[in-house]
């Protein structure tokens, strides 16, 4: 604190200092009025309220609670449930209107968007990316190309009950494993891939039998694909004209899934959303411009 | 707060932290005086009733001239109805206001603080009920000291009384600002209005209570920044409420300069009598020169001048006056008022332009709004058949009171684009024909495809133009159509 020994009268302000010095550089005692000082006992007195009003100490273990209760997290979850009852008027409305219909309505519009929004990005944006347009081996939904159909009643059901899975409703297409269950030969595979690649406009081998590739086409995949590669949406089969190959586009890829297919699986929804989403997740994606 | 008027009490403590002395401003009056209690009501006539103005816009609008609805997003003054993506009018108006308070002080010095500041105004008001109470200066130095008797009791009770009147009629006018006036008034006359306006009425009656009856000059002095900042604008050509030094001093009693005139010594007009020093509302003896504490409300030159007149002296000894003048006069030269100098000009174009550009985009101002958002995720699709689509968000507000329709046209992509607006069935001349209800802002899903057969540009420049039905309001927004094709 102040020496009162190295008080002085500062000569050009008049003001005395308070004894304090630094190198030569004298502190001016201009005292601060005192209401300031009491606003800074009330500031801790304040403390002392908080602390027995809200949660502050740490415990070994745990922490004063206090008196009043609070707790953010469980605040938090109160607003989560109360955001679930205030948009019930409009998830109601939604389950209640066909998907046709939904669009027709500019607020229910709105609302199935945010909500188709915010649940995709939360459950099926991890495969098919957060824009909708997938990768390799998982559909993009962006673009017009429809392995089980791009219509609101498609796109739902498949939301519903998924592809492959063990739901009672799932659709199921099974790519047969030409080469792994050595259905065809080497050579045989070899054929019938250059072939689709012609036909898709993609490069071929040289000196392959094109025609041999056509017959056995007609022979084992016509079925599904048709018999001019347009593919077969009832059974989930591709068309192999399509500019956008789920597995990639290039003659090594065909060979691939000839050889030891991939049979992808979209999980069954009905059982882990509620109506009003899966409805709002389907007006979503075929709002990305695909739908049909 | 203490009433003590020592300034040491001798402890260690006290070295620190001084009390704050009680200032006991007398009444005057004068020119000085009279502008203060006309700027007075007008400001606080402003205040108190501009929340009770009409102005109707039509049905379904809020017919109160002056609001901010915070609960529909929309502020009004008078014709202007400002949206929340417009608040950059604010802008301007604090620019204006900035530039203004520089140039007051270039003019006139603290113009502001003396006369337009809300404390200095409702100190002012609180000043004038304490004296109504209690007295004038020596009455309430004295009223202090009284002991605590009935009559005391009930003159304090009395005075407070009238503070916190004025006090809950300034927080309740302030909350008139953010609801209809009447209505409000009704609700809280049945305590019925909604909590926030007791809890916003009740914040600045606290506030204006304790600043205005008890904190006063000591809220200039150590809370406000414009003294710090004010002393570091002014020049020696600013008007400033000044002592005329070179004429009041040697200061001495009418009697003692006599004796000095006598002996044929210089003798100073100022006899010393204090009346400035006790008019003064912030306690400042302005005989020490400017000083931070000085807010020039201009009372101690109508102090000076009424006992100047008594005493048969010129008046003007304090007057608005510079530092520069004060030296001419010692020199024997003239005095020189310059008003209009570099900085003033200056302060003055720029309000003027601020003000000019407000104006401008003000009267340009476009009833519709088109923004667009490019989708980035995806950049564009390409589609089996060799187009590509690209998505954009749009949103289009219809900034009038009725629903009104907007024809969208894309513009500077090729024949025989595709443009569909998800949700948006109506369509004219193949265009998306958008509804926009009254007043609001719509988000639109826009979908445009280029034609299969040609080879978009890696990045194509688009405007997205909107065409009102009625009127044929126009408004653009640009963005690009994008394509997997070489940059």
């Amino acid at each position: 604190m102040a020496d009162a020994h190295n008080k002085e009268v500062d000569q050009v302000s008049g003001v005395e200092t308070t004894g304090h010095e630094w190198d030569g550089l004298k502190e001016l005692n201009n005292p601060l009025p005192r209401w300031w000082l009491y606003l800074f006992y009330v500031t801790i007195a304040w403390a002392v309220v908080y602390w027995i009003l809200y949660p502050a100490w740490p415990l070994v273990t745990s922490y004063t609670t206090g008196v009043l209760g609070a707790n953010q997290r469980m605040e938090a979850i109160a607003a989560y449930d109360q955001g679930i009852a205030d948009r019930s008027e409009f998830a109601d409305k939604i389950v209640a209107t066909s998907l046709q219909d939904i669009s027709a309505d500019q607020d229910m519009l709105q609302f199935a968007l945010a909500n188709g929004q915010a649940a995709f990005g939360d459950n099926c944006a991890p495969c098919h990316g957060s824009g909708g347009t997938g990768a390799e081996g998982y559909p993009n939904l962006q673009d017009d190309t429809w392995l089980w159909g791009g219509t609101l009643d498609d796109i739902q059901t498949t939301l519903l009950h998924g592809i492959r899975t063990t739901n009672d409703d799932t659709r199921f297409g099974d790519m047969p494993a030409y080469g792994r269950d050595e259905l065809l030969s080497k050579d045989e595979i070899n054929q019938v891939s250059n072939f689709v690649a012609s036909k898709a406009g993609l490069e071929t081998d040289e000196g392959v039998d094109l025609a041999a590739g056509q017959t056995l086409y007609e022979d084992n995949c016509a079925a599904c694909h048709g018999d001019n590669l347009e593919g077969i949406q009832e059974v989930g089969a591709p068309s192999l004209m399509s500019a956008n190959y789920l597995y990639g586009k290039s003659l090594d890829a065909i060979k691939a899934q000839v050889t030891n297919p991939r049979n992808g699986v979209m999980p069954a929804w009905a059982d882990r959303l509620d109506p009003a989403t899966i409805k709002s997740l389907t007006v979503y994606v075929h709002s990305f411009g695909g739908g049909q | 707060m203490s009433t003590d008027t020592e300034t040491h009490e001798g402890s260690q403590s006290d070295e620190w932290f001084a009390s704050a002395k009680k200032i006991y401003p007398m009444a005057t009056h004068g020119l000085f005086r009279r502008i203060k209690w006309a700027l007075l009501f007008i400001t606080l006539g402003i205040y108190y009733f501009l929340p009770f103005i009409r102005y109707d816009r039509g049905p379904n609008a809020p017919g109160q001239a002056v609001l901010v609805d915070m609960e529909h997003r929309r502020a009004y003054f008078f014709f202007i109805e400002i949206w929340p993506q417009e608040v950059y009018y604010l802008t301007g108006l604090l620019i204006i206001a900035a530039v203004a308070l520089f140039l007051m002080n270039a003019v006139a010095g603290r113009i502001w603080c003396g006369y337009l500041c809300p404390q200095t105004v409702w100190t002012d008001l609180f000043l004038w009920v304490e004296r109504q109470v209690e007295g004038d200066r020596r009455e309430r130095i004295a009223f202090d000291k009284q002991p605590w008797t009935a009559s005391k009791v009930g003159k304090r009770a009395t005075k407070h009384f009238f503070w916190l009147m004025i006090a809950w009629w300034t927080g309740g006018a302030w909350v008139l600002y953010f609801n209809d006036a009447p209505t409000l008034v009704w609700q809280l006359l049945t305590f019925q209005a909604p909590m926030i306006a007791y809890i916003w009425i009740g914040i600045l009656t606290t506030t204006t209570y304790l600043l205005a009856g008890f904190m006063r000059e000591q809220v200039c002095i150590y809370m406000c920044p414009w003294p710090r900042i004010q002393a570091a604008l002014t020049d020696e050509k600013a008007l400033n409420v000044t002592y005329r030094w070179d004429r009041g001093e040697p200061r001495g009693s009418l009697k003692q300069n006599k004796k000095l005139v006598d002996q044929g010594l210089p003798a100073g007009d100022c006899i010393d009598c204090y009346q400035c020093f006790q008019v003064c509302p912030t306690g400042v003896d302005i005989r020490k020169g400017m000083q931070l504490d000085c807010i020039q409300c201009g009372l101690c030159i109508d102090a000076c001048d009424n006992i100047m007149k008594k005493v048969g002296k010129p008046t003007g000894l304090i007057a608005y006056d510079t530092d520069e003048n004060i030296e001419r006069r010692i020199e024997g030269k003239e005095p020189v008022y310059e008003i209009v100098r570099v900085r003033t000009v200056v302060y003055a174009a720029v309000i003027a332009l601020v003000g000019a550009i407000m104006l401008f985009v003000l009267l340009n101002r476009d009833f519709a709004d088109i923004s667009v958002l490019h989708d980035r995720n995806p950049v564009f699709v390409e589609q089996s058949d060799g187009s590509v689509r690209n998505g954009y968000s749009v949103r289009l507000s219809n900034k009038r009171r009725h629903e009104r329709h907007f024809m969208l046209h894309v513009e500077g992509m090729p024949p025989e684009t595709l443009v569909e607006a998800v949700g948006v069935d109506e369509t004219f001349a193949g265009r998306p024909f958008i509804e926009v209800g009254p007043d609001t802002t719509r988000e639109v899903r826009i979908l445009v495809t280029s034609p299969p057969s040609l080879d978009m540009p890696h990045s194509t420049p688009v405007i997205f133009r909107i065409t009102e039905s009625v009127m044929g309001e126009v408004v653009t927004a640009r963005d690009t159509f994008k394509a997997p094709g070489n940059p």
